[in-house]
């Protein structure tokens, strides 16, 4: 079993195209506000745990930093936001960053989707839009997108 | 909001074309590379950041490779044989437990038990896995869920225990190819998987119980 031999299971799916690339130039990194979305399904103990092709969003608060990984997929390596959430969810790294000005500040609540998904449909038409809304309304500038 | 995407499989994210793009050759659960690496974590965070400067869509590779060497495995001192009463999976798992507690209190339970199957019912899904490759239906072994589901719960429950009887911070997969190859449990979870492709249960059911390429 090799990492490569997964990603070459996956590799020739078919993948969304966009007839047009919505490309937007942000304010200066120095005063933008950043989020994290990313695909790991993760959610705070307390929340709904993912089903099986959830096409939902769990929010996910700075504190506490007591996230759990609800993914289905067994194909790929879970010690590693065992040991250290950083490496899914840099949260930690973004407040070193926010400190040291180098971002203007950190928001406070980042979004989780599930990653392991069969048909896009509902997240490009219904919960992609709603997370998007959800992030704009707390005025956020920059988002991370980091997959599992 | 301009987004800046990681992406793990270069295909996929070329193909997908977003406004910002960064494929990072990492394995496939480490987006950001390397755990408890702040300066690794930091650098790959800098090139994303670096992508909001272009004027225009842009797609780049991170210069910093991490490739799985397909064979490196935890090396974790496994507990003793305790009762040999018991099946050698359920003993082992027994004899896990205490190292599974220090992780969860070092770590917290990020991705051990607790989907469907807590810590204290670990033993009893190992059984239910056990029965089916003895074969004994799925249905009537007493699978306490989905059977996929509940296999990540025993694997995470093993890998979060190798964490606590290492010393360091394992290599991508290591943990997988240990509990799935160097475990009673793992042994008895492939077990019970083929029997149910053997009997003609429908490939959702069993397949998901182990990473695709086993």
């Amino acid at each position: 079993m090799a990492d490569s031999d997964i990603k070459a299971l996956t590799a020739d799916l078919d993948g969304v195209k966009f007839d047009e690339t919505a490309f937007t130039v942000p304010v200066p990194l120095t005063e933008a506000k950043v989020a994290i979305v990313t695909s790991a399904s993760l959610h705070h103990p307390d929340d709904e745990d993912f089903s099986p092709m959830d096409t939902g969003y769990r929010i996910l608060r700075s504190e506490p930093r007591d996230y759990v990984m609800g993914h289905w997929s067994p194909n790929f390596d879970a010690t590693g936001f065992a040991l250290d959430i950083n490496t899914v969810f840099p949260i930690d790294r973004l407040d070193e960053l926010a400190a040291q000005g180098v971002i203007g500040s950190v928001a406070e609540e980042h979004l989780a989707y599930a990653g392991n998904q069969f048909d896009l449909s509902a997240i490009r038409l219904d919960s992609g839009p709603s997370g998007a809304k959800f992030l704009k309304e707390q005025d956020v500038d920059v988002v991370l997108l980091t997959p599992v | 909001m301009a987004t800046v995407a990681f992406g793990s499989i270069k295909s996929q994210i070329e193909t997908t074309a977003p406004p910002r793009g960064l494929w990072c050759d990492f394995p496939l659960g480490r987006p950001l590379g390397v755990p408890s690496d702040p300066e690794f974590q930091h650098r790959v965070l800098a090139k994303a950041f670096e992508l909001l400067d272009s004027p225009e869509p842009i797609f780049a590779e991170y210069d910093v490779s991490i490739i799985d060497d397909e064979n490196e495995v935890m090396a974790c001192p496994m507990p003793p044989r305790h009762d040999p009463d018991l099946h050698p999976a359920i003993d082992e798992a027994k004899g896990l437990r205490p190292a599974y507690e220090r992780s969860v209190a070092q770590y917290g339970n990020r991705v051990g038990a607790g989907r469907v199957v807590q810590a204290d019912e670990i033993t009893d899904a190992i059984d239910a896995f056990v029965k089916i490759a003895e074969g004994t239906p799925w249905k009537e072994a007493g699978v306490p869920g989905i059977p996929a589901r509940v296999s990540q719960d025993i694997r995470g429950y093993y890998e979060t225990a190798a964490l606590a009887l290492s010393d360091h911070a394992p290599p991508a997969w290591a943990g997988t190819r240990w509990f799935l190859d160097h475990t009673e449990a793992g042994r008895v979870l492939m077990n019970a998987r083929q029997a149910m492709a053997d009997a003609g249960e429908p490939n959702p059911i069993w397949f998901y119980m182990a990473p695709g390429d086993r």
